[in-house]
């Protein structure tokens, strides 16, 4: 019975490549598909750097006091204003009317006494540097509670989707269909419109129509993968040794089918902060004057004739905000082709 | 082919209660005072809210509210119907001050100008793109156009369209934003401007004036481009795919082994199957043209549905929002079904899964 049977040839060989492989602690942990997308993710030059993109948005967003001290610390996501005239003004401009505390940081750097606005002023002085630097903060906080929420109702209502099967995954599919019908920028702008007057204006009715509207496509995704994963064997093994379903579904199904989603989620993160931005730039959301780089640049709707003079209203938070989204995208495209099956096996 | 489109006539009904249901729930977050403008014409007059609320039973239980929103309410002495979407009739517009559904049909004409003239230089040069991207593939070209492509992703319209309103309206002056040149505005809407189509391009030509079609079509420059620039990324990377996997293919060794020559192989023998999942994209984008384009519309100040959508829910103006949404959603539903139908009829492979 214990005898083991060599296969015939030549045995150093295959011992030998046998014990080549090591197999990391990281690799036990996370299995070897999943493994093989996390080591897909720090190959590729195109992922490296964003990884490089994210990590410097993620220390803007960290230092933001330091970089940019608030005036009034309790609301910090207030830009500033250095009086009300509706000029915008040039970079490098005197700061007039209470100013902020300046950091350590600035003299040493700027060799300058006084605090200027660094990348001017916004029509009604708003200072563009400040909301550039907060907008970060911003981003992440909106992108990171989005993106969590859709994954969990994506997550839930796809799996229950397709576990129960029958009638229930057919319910919820509808639902999923009709959801889909309006374009998502047309759907989340008429909820925000809706909620504005309900809870007022705040990141939170944007947020809402965001995740209200933004969990379909992993509920798909999960549901494709459950759908496979809940006939293999040790679920059934689950299901003889008498588990309640629930804890068939969450100890066992959700957790060997959740990975791509969960990777897939987190790379959301740019396409929601473009679509906040997008509607905070059409004036939906959040009052005038929140730091949100799609705030500032709505500024410069007013402007538009006089851009040519005004350029660092558009250009300073379109930087940010294509540098932040474009982080995120590198990262997808990479894991595009590791999740991609023809990709298999050549990573 | 026949249960195919029976099949997927099915889904229709099924969609438009869903979308109604979808609009109608989102409705109930107003009170019952907002939702009589619904049916009230202009400023409400005294009593006419609280008519129009026993009227239309707009404290009633939420089923027969919901059928009232659908049919409406016929006068039984004069027999006139009033409100009912089912009818075309999608409430006043406060912002607009006309009803909503007029609103949207002085509004679409300019949109399906816009989509118009925006197809060809979207769709093909993107296809045309992603097929040179294939056929080099791993060139120059391909890797230029797989840049392009994740730049064109995360460069968002309204960042571009802003900094192409810098240089070409700012700086050169050579395209302005908006419609129409004033004074031409003013001819059009003179009674010697005859409006044969709604269209203005069309209608201008058909009026013998070159001169407001130039114009037209110098306000539509930037738009078109923003357009062409955000959806050329997603073409090109569909095409390329597809190109590529169809280059692979068997069938295409066989055409290059009998000796056809290169631009035969590509372009008679790879090409047109390669092209089976982008059609299904071009239809999708040309839908989603027609649905009104928000960001790029209201950057370029275009007076077309989707600007007047985002002006009308940037003032909270819940009741036109909601019309401009259901019309929308009517013209997705159809419009997709026609895609869908259009797609089975050139690829077989999808009637008989």
């Amino acid at each position: 019975m214990t005898q083991v049977t060599t296969p015939s040839g030549n045995n150093e060989l295959l011992g030998a490549a046998v014990a080549m492989r090591k197999i990391s602690r990281l690799e036990r942990f996370l299995g070897p598909e999943n493994y093989r997308i996390v080591q897909g993710l720090f190959k590729t030059p195109a992922s490296i750097s964003g990884f490089t993109l994210i990590f410097f948005f993620i220390l803007i967003a960290i230092a933001a006091p330091v970089l940019a001290p608030p005036v009034n610390p309790n609301d910090p996501y207030k830009i500033p204003r250095d009086g009300f005239k509706s000029q915008p003004r040039e970079m490098g401009a005197e700061w007039t009317k209470n100013p902020p505390e300046i950091p350590f940081w600035y003299k040493a750097v700027t060799g300058n006494d006084e605090w200027v606005h660094l990348f001017g002023t916004a029509q009604g002085q708003y200072d563009i540097y400040y909301g550039v630097i907060w907008g970060t903060r911003t981003a992440f906080k909106t992108g990171l509670i989005v993106v969590l929420s859709t994954l969990l109702l994506g997550v839930l209502v796809g799996a229950v989707s397709a576990y129960y099967g029958g009638l229930i995954d057919n319910i919820l599919m509808r639902i999923v269909d009709v959801l889909m019908v309006l374009p998502s920028l047309m759907a989340t702008l008429i909820l925000a419109a809706v909620l504005t007057p309900v809870i007022g204006r705040s990141t939170l009715p944007v947020m809402i129509s965001l995740i209200v509207f933004g969990w379909m496509g992993y509920a798909r995704i999960i549901r494709g993968d459950i759908l496979s994963v809940k006939e293999r064997d040790y679920v059934l093994a689950a299901r003889v040794i008498g588990n309640k379903d629930s804890r068939i579904l969450f100890r066992h199904i959700i957790p060997n089918a959740v990975f791509p989603t969960l990777v897939l989620a987190s790379l959301a993160i740019g396409d929601v902060v473009l679509s906040f931005a997008a509607l905070s730039f059409l004036g939906i959301g959040v009052d005038v004057g929140y730091a949100d780089w799609g705030q500032v640049l709505a500024f410069a709707r007013n402007w538009i004739t006089s851009l040519d003079t005004y350029w660092f209203i558009i250009v300073w938070p379109g930087i940010a905000l294509v540098l932040y989204v474009m982080g995120f995208n590198l990262l997808g495209d990479a894991l595009r082709d590791v999740l991609d099956p023809r990709m298999r096996g050549k990573v | 082919m026949l249960t195919y489109i029976i099949r997927r006539l099915m889904l229709v009904p099924f969609l438009l209660f869903g979308v109604t249901i979808l609009i109608f729930g989102m409705l109930q977050f107003l009170d019952p005072v907002e939702r009589a403008s619904l049916y009230v014409r202009g400023d409400p007059k005294a009593n006419q809210i609280d008519a129009a609320i026993t009227k239309y039973c707009l404290d009633c239980p939420i089923h027969i509210q919901y059928f009232n929103w659908l049919i409406g309410h016929v006068d039984s002495t004069t027999g006139v119907r009033e409100g009912g979407i089912l009818f075309g009739d999608f409430g006043w517009s406060k912002t607009g001050s006309q009803p909503v559904a007029d609103l949207i049909a002085r509004r679409f004409p300019n949109t399906l100008d816009l989509t118009l003239w925006a197809v060809g230089p979207v769709i093909l040069v993107g296809i045309w793109l992603g097929v040179q991207a294939a056929v080099h593939h791993n060139g120059i070209i391909d890797q230029a156009a797989r840049v392009f492509s994740i730049v064109g992703t995360s460069f968002p319209s309204f960042v571009f369209g802003l900094l192409m309103l810098m240089f070409f309206y700012a700086n050169l002056g050579w395209f302005p934003p908006g419609r129409l040149t004033d004074d031409f505005n003013r001819v059009v809407g003179s009674d010697q401007f005859i409006r044969y189509t709604t269209l203005l391009t069309i209608d201008s030509l058909l009026n013998g004036r070159i001169d407001i079609f130039l114009d037209a079509l110098r306000h539509m420059v930037m738009p078109i481009l923003t357009l062409s620039y955000i959806s050329w990324a997603t073409f090109l990377r569909v095409t390329r795919s597809s190109m590529l996997e169809t280059l692979r293919q068997e069938y295409v060794t066989t055409a290059r082994a009998k000796g056809l020559s290169e631009h035969d192989v590509i372009h008679k023998h790879a090409k047109p199957n390669a092209m089976l999942p982008v059609v299904t994209l071009a239809g999708f984008t040309v839908v989603g043209l027609m649905g009104g384009v928000i960001i790029t519309e209201t950057v370029f100040d275009y007076p077309g549905i989707g600007s007047a959508a985002a002006q009308a829910s940037a003032q909270l103006d819940v009741i036109t929002v909601l019309g401009f949404a259901l019309f929308n959603g009517l013209i997705l539903i159809v419009a997709n079904l026609v895609v869908d139908i259009l797609y089975a009829m050139v690829d077989p492979r999808v009637r008989l899964s």
